[in-house]
C-alpha cells in the first residue's frame, strides 16, 4: 500500500479534543492537498473524527473552518494552480472557499467508535488513561480487518505496554505532539521494540510533509519531553518548599522567587510555576503518577501538587485558550497574585514582591530577556556573558538559577545515561523546539 | 487654455495601513464616509467653506466592494450640509480615478459651468485580508483575464513587466534601478507626517531589498513586497478654481497653482501591452500633457508619477523621456529622481512609501505638487527653481490602461 493510497481512510480518536483537535486539523489538510493532485482526482478520502463529546465535534467544525481558512490564505498561490481547471472558480475568495468546502467534506465527525473500523491509520489522542487506550485500540483491531496502524499521541505511558494489551504486533507507534498540534513543530516519535519497519517510514513521511520536526525517543515512560519537564517541574517545588523553610518565608514567596528565577535569570519563556499551570496541575500530577512505578530508584511524586489539587487548584487552559488560576493568578497573561496553600487564598503579589526582590538582589546589567534573544545571531555571547555574571554573584537569586541550570543539565544527562534519549542533542532539541527554551539544558553555561 | 484653472487648499488624510503604529487589522477603523469627511472638510477650511463651492467630485474605485456602497455623490454633502441641493458627481477609471476627479473638475471650469469644485480621492480598502484585496484590484484589468491570471493579479502584471525587463537590460542592473526607487520611497516618506511609511525606521534600505529575493513560491516570481505599494485606507482633496472662483474663496495666489496643460490617454483594456518593458499610455499622455502646457520636460521641477511597483517607477522614467529606453534603472541608480537629484519624484513617498488609497492617488499627487509648488511641504520641501518652475503629475489606472497626466506653476 503507498502512502496515499494507506492515507485514503484515516480516523482520528478524540478528535475534539486539544491535541486532537490540531492532529485533525494537520491531517484533513494533508488530506486535502493530495486529493487535489491530478493523479488523486478519482479517488475519496475519509477522515474520521471520532469523539464522545457531540458538543465537542461540533466546536471542532467552527475550529476546522477557521483554520483551513488561514492557511487557504497563505497558500492561495499554489491553489490556484490546483483549481486552474476549474472554471467556475475565478477569484481567490471562490478558491479559498471551495478548498475549505473540500477539506471540510473529507471530515465525518461522529460519536461511534465504529467508524474507525475501515480505516488504515488510526490517530489515537484520547486521555492519557491506559486501560482506555488499549481498550479502543483493541475494540478497534477486532473489528478491522484492514491490520491498521495505530499512531498514538502518549505522552508518558509505554507504548510497549498498550501494544501487548492491545495485541498490535508492531503496527503500533508513539507519534507525540506538542501542544498546540498545529503551531509547535516538535514530534517524539517512539517505536516499541517490535513496531514496523513501514510503520516509521510512514511517520517520517507524514511528519516531514507536516513539516515537523521528528526526535526519536526510547520507550520509557514520560519519554524525553516530560521525562525532563516532569523532573525540572519537581525540582522547583522542592525548590520552593527548602527555601521557605531555610529563610522562614511563607511559601507563597518562596514560589514567587522560584518562578521568576526560572524565567528571568534562566531566560525561558515563563517560569517553572506558570509551566505547571499551563500544563495544568491535575495533568503534571498524573503524568507524575503514570511514570514513578517505572523509576524505581526515584520518587516522582509531589505532595505539594496532591495538596493543590485537594484544595481545587487545579491550572490548565480554559476552551478559549486563557490561563486558569494554579499556582499563580493571571489577569491578562500577566502574573497578580500566588496561592497561599495554608491560608487557601491567593495573596496579591503586590503584597510581597518587592520584599523578594530585595532577597534575591539586582540582576547584573548583562541580563537579557527571552523574548528579545531568541531569534538573536549573538544569543550565545549574551547568554555567556550573563550567566557568568551569575556564576560570580553571591545574591540569592543568581546563586539559585546557577544551581537550578545546573540540575536541569543533570536531569538531562540522566535521561541520555538512563536511555530514554539516545543523545544529549535529542534532549536540547525537544527543550528548545517543544519548549521554546532559548538554550539546551546541555550547555557549558553553569559548570 | 482658454480659461485659468487653479488648484489650491490641498488636504491629505493619512494615508492608513500596515507600517502605521496606529493600524491595528482586528480593531474597528473609521469608514469611508470618514475618510470622505475628514478630507473634504480639510480643504472646505482653507477656501472660506462649503458657500464657497459650486460642485463636488470623488474619485474612487471600488468602494461597491471594499465598502458594499456605490453611490458616492451622496457623501458629498456628508462633509458639509451646506454642500446639499448642490451638483456632484463620481468618478471611475480603476486607480486613475484621483486624476480623473482632477480632470473633472478641470473640465467643469473650463466649460464655466462651475467657478469652485471641490475634488476628492478616497477609498478604504483594509476592509478585506491582502488576497482578497487582490480580487477587487483586478478589477482594474479585464475580468477575462482574471482565471488565469495570478492570485496576486497586479503584483503579477507587474511581475512579468519587471521579467521582461530583467531579460532586456540584465537582472543586476533592474534591480539596482527598483532598490534606488524603494530606498528614495521610504526615505522621502519619513519626511511626511501623513505617509503610511512615516515612522519607517529601517536602518539599512537597501540591505533589506537585498535579503528578501523575490519568491514566486509564495509571492510573484520577479517582485519582492518591498517593490510593490501597500494597501491604504485615505483620502486626499484639493479645490479647483476659475480666477473668479479663486477670488471668492479669498485665498492669495501665493498659495495657489495653476493647471498649465493636461491629457488623458487610453489603452484597450482587452490587448495586452505590445512591449512589456515600456509604458505607451503614460508615454503618450505625458507628452500630449506638456504640449498642451507648451514646455519642455527639461523645464519640469518635480514630478509624482504612478508607482504602484518599483519597476513602474524606472519604467516611467523611460516613458516620460527622462532615460532612453534600457536606461531607466541606471537613471534611478545613479540618484537622478532622488529628492536631491536631477529630477526629484514622489518627494513624499509616492505610492510605495506615502500609500496607495486607489482612489486617492490621483489627488494627492496634486496636492503634493500644490505643497512644493507654494512653499507647503514641510519637511518634504524641495528647492523649486526659477529655470524649473513647473511640476507634473502622472497617473495611472490598471496596467498602462488609463492615464492622466497634469503640468502644473505657481500661481
Amino acid at each position: 500500500m503507498t502512502y496515499e493510497e494507506r492515507i485514503q481512510n484515516v480516523s482520528v480518536i478524540g478528535a475534539a479534543g486539544k491535541m486532537g483537535s490540531g492532529i485533525l486539523l494537520l491531517t484533513a489538510l494533508e488530506m486535502t492537498d493530495l486529493s487535489l493532485l491530478p493523479e488523486n482526482k478519482e479517488k475519496t478520502f475519509v477522515l474520521n473524527a471520532i469523539d464522545v463529546s457531540p458538543e465537542g465535534l461540533s466546536g471542532l467544525m467552527k475550529y476546522l473552518r477557521e483554520q483551513v481558512r488561514k492557511t487557504a490564505e497563505k497558500k492561495i498561490v499554489w491553489l490556484r494552480k490546483m483549481y486552474a481547471t476549474r472554471d467556475d472558480l475565478v477569484e481567490n475568495y471562490d478558491i479559498i472557499n471551495e478548498y475549505i468546502f473540500d477539506a471540510l467534506n473529507i471530515v465525518r465527525p461522529v460519536s461511534t467508535i465504529s467508524a474507525a473500523y475501515a480505516s488504515n491509520i488510526i490517530f489515537e489522542a484520547v486521555s492519557e488513561n491506559r486501560a482506555l487506550k488499549v481498550k479502543l485500540l483493541s475494540d478497534i483491531d477486532n473489528h478491522n480487518s484492514n491490520n491498521p496502524w495505530y499512531f498514538t499521541n502518549t505522552s508518558s505511558v509505554p507504548i510497549g505496554l498498550i501494544e501487548d494489551e492491545a495485541n498490535l504486533k508492531g503496527r503500533i507507534i508513539g507519534f507525540h505532539f506538542y501542544n498546540p498540534p498545529a503551531v509547535q513543530r516538535l514530534v517524539e516519535l517512539i517505536k516499541t521494540d517490535n513496531t514496523l519497519v513501514e510503520v516509521v517510514e510512514f511517520s517520517h513521511l507524514y511528519a516531514k510533509k507536516l513539516r515537523k520536526i521528528i526526535v526519536p525517543s526510547n520507550d520509557f515512560a514520560g519519554f524525553i519531553g516530560n521525562g525532563h519537564f516532569m523532573r525540572d517541574a519537581l525540582h522547583g517545588m522542592n525548590e520552593a518548599q527548602t527555601l521557605a523553610a531555610e529563610k522562614n518565608i511563607p511559601l507563597y514567596m518562596a514560589i514567587y522567587i522560584i518562578n521568576k528565577v526560572t524565567q528571568d535569570y534562566l531566560v525561558r519563556p515563563m517560569g517553572i510555576f506558570q509551566l505547571i499551570d499551563y500544563v495544568g496541575i491535575d495533568v503534571v500530577q498524573f503524568i507524575l503518577g503514570v511514570m514513578n512505578p517505572f523509576f524505581k530508584d526515584e520518587n516522582l511524586h509531589s505532595e505539594l501538587l496532591d495538596k493543590m489539587m485537594l484544595q481545587g487548584t487545579k491550572g490548565g487552559q480554559m476552551s478559549s485558550g486563557a490561563q486558569k488560576d494554579g499556582f499563580l493568578k493571571y489577569k491578562g497573561g500577566r502574573v497578580t497574585s500566588v496561592w497561599d496553600i495554608h491560608k487557601q487564598e491567593y495573596v496579591d503579589i503586590d503584597k510581597f514582591q518587592e520584599e523578594c526582590n530585595e532577597m534575591m538582589g539586582n540582576m547584573p546589567d548583562s541580563a537579557v530577556d527571552w523574548k528579545s534573544i531568541i531569534k538573536n545571531k549573538n544569543k550565545d555571547k549574551l547568554l555567556s556573558g550573563f550567566f557568568n555574571d551569575l556564576k560570580s554573584s553571591e545574591n540569592l537569586g543568581a546563586k539559585t538559577a546557577i544551581n537550578y541550570g545546573k540540575k536541569s543539565m543533570e536531569i538531562a544527562n540522566k535521561l541520555v545515561t538512563d536511555e530514554v534519549a539516545q543523545e544529549v542533542d535529542h534532549v536540547n532539541t525537544v527543550m528548545l523546539t517543544g519548549f521554546f527554551h532559548a538554550y539546551g539544558p546541555v550547555n557549558n553555561f553553569f559548570e | 487654455m482658454k480659461r485659468k484653472v487653479y488648484m489650491t487648499g490641498g488636504f491629505n488624510t493619512i494615508s492608513m495601513g500596515t507600517g502605521r503604529k496606529e493600524f491595528h487589522p482586528k480593531k474597528p477603523r473609521p469608514g469611508l464616509e470618514d475618510y470622505i469627511r475628514k478630507a473634504g472638510k480639510g480643504t472646505l477650511d482653507q477656501i472660506g467653506g462649503a458657500d464657497n463651492v459650486d460642485e463636488g467630485v470623488i474619485g474612487n474605485f471600488m468602494a461597491s466592494r471594499f465598502n458594499k456602497q456605490a453611490n458616492l455623490p451622496g457623501f458629498v454633502p456628508y462633509i458639509d450640509e451646506k454642500l446639499q441641493w448642490k451638483p456632484a458627481t463620481s468618478v471611475e477609471g480603476a486607480c486613475a480615478s484621483g486624476g480623473l476627479a482632477l480632470i473633472s473638475g478641470i473640465k467643469s471650469v473650463l466649460a464655466e459651468t462651475a467657478d469652485v469644485v471641490l475634488s476628492l480621492g478616497v477609498e478604504v480598502q483594509n476592509t478585506v485580508k491582502a488576497m482578497y484585496c487582490a480580487d477587487i484590484l483586478a478589477g482594474a484589468g479585464w475580468y477575462q483575464n482574471r482565471k488565469n491570471g495570478h492570485a496576486y493579479f497586479f503584483p503579477g502584471q507587474n511581475s512579468d513587466r519587471a521579467g521582461a525587463y530583467y531579460e532586456k537590460v540584465g537582472y543586476d542592473k533592474a534591480r539596482s534601478g527598483m532598490k534606488q526607487w524603494f530606498i528614495n520611497a521610504m526615505e522621502n516618506a519619513r519626511l511626511d507626517e501623513t505617509a503610511q511609511e512615516h515612522q519607517n525606521k529601517v536602518a539599512d534600505l537597501g540591505a533589506l531589498y537585498d535579503k528578501l529575493k523575490p519568491n514566486g513560491t509564495a509571492f510573484v516570481d520577479h517582485l519582492n513586497v518591498l517593490d510593490c505599494s501597500k494597501v491604504s485606507d485615505g483620502a486626499s482633496a484639493i479645490a479647483i478654481c476659475s480666477e473668479e472662483g479663486l477670488k471668492r474663496t479669498g485665498v492669495d495666489k501665493k498659495n495657489a497653482i495653476e493647471v498649465i496643460g493636461f491629457a488623458q490617454s487610453i489603452r484597450n483594456i482587452t490587448n495586452a501591452p505590445t512591449d512589456l518593458t515600456e509604458l505607451e499610455t503614460i508615454k503618450r499622455a505625458s507628452r500630449k500633457a506638456l504640449e498642451n502646457a507648451g514646455i519642455t520636460i527639461d523645464q519640469v521641477g518635480t514630478i509624482e508619477t504612478h508607482d504602484c511597483f518599483s519597476i513602474a517607477g524606472v519604467l516611467s522614467t523611460e516613458a516620460i523621456g527622462l532615460a532612453k529606453n534600457g536606461e531607466g534603472w541606471d537613471y534611478v541608480a545613479s540618484g537622478n529622481t532622488a529628492r536631491d537629484g536631477k529630477m526629484p519624484m514622489n518627494t513624499t513617498g509616492g505610492l510605495i512609501g506615502w500609500g496607495h488609497p486607489t482612489g486617492a492617488t490621483g489627488v494627492h499627487q496634486a496636492v503634493t505638487i500644490w505643497q512644493q509648488l507654494t512653499g507647503k511641504a514641510g519637511k518634504s520641501q524641495i528647492k523649486i527653481t526659477d529655470e524649473r518652475p513647473y511640476g507634473m503629475t502622472i497617473n495611472m489606472g490598471g496596467d498602462d490602461v488609463t492615464v492622466v497626466a497634469i503640468v502644473y506653476k505657481r500661481a
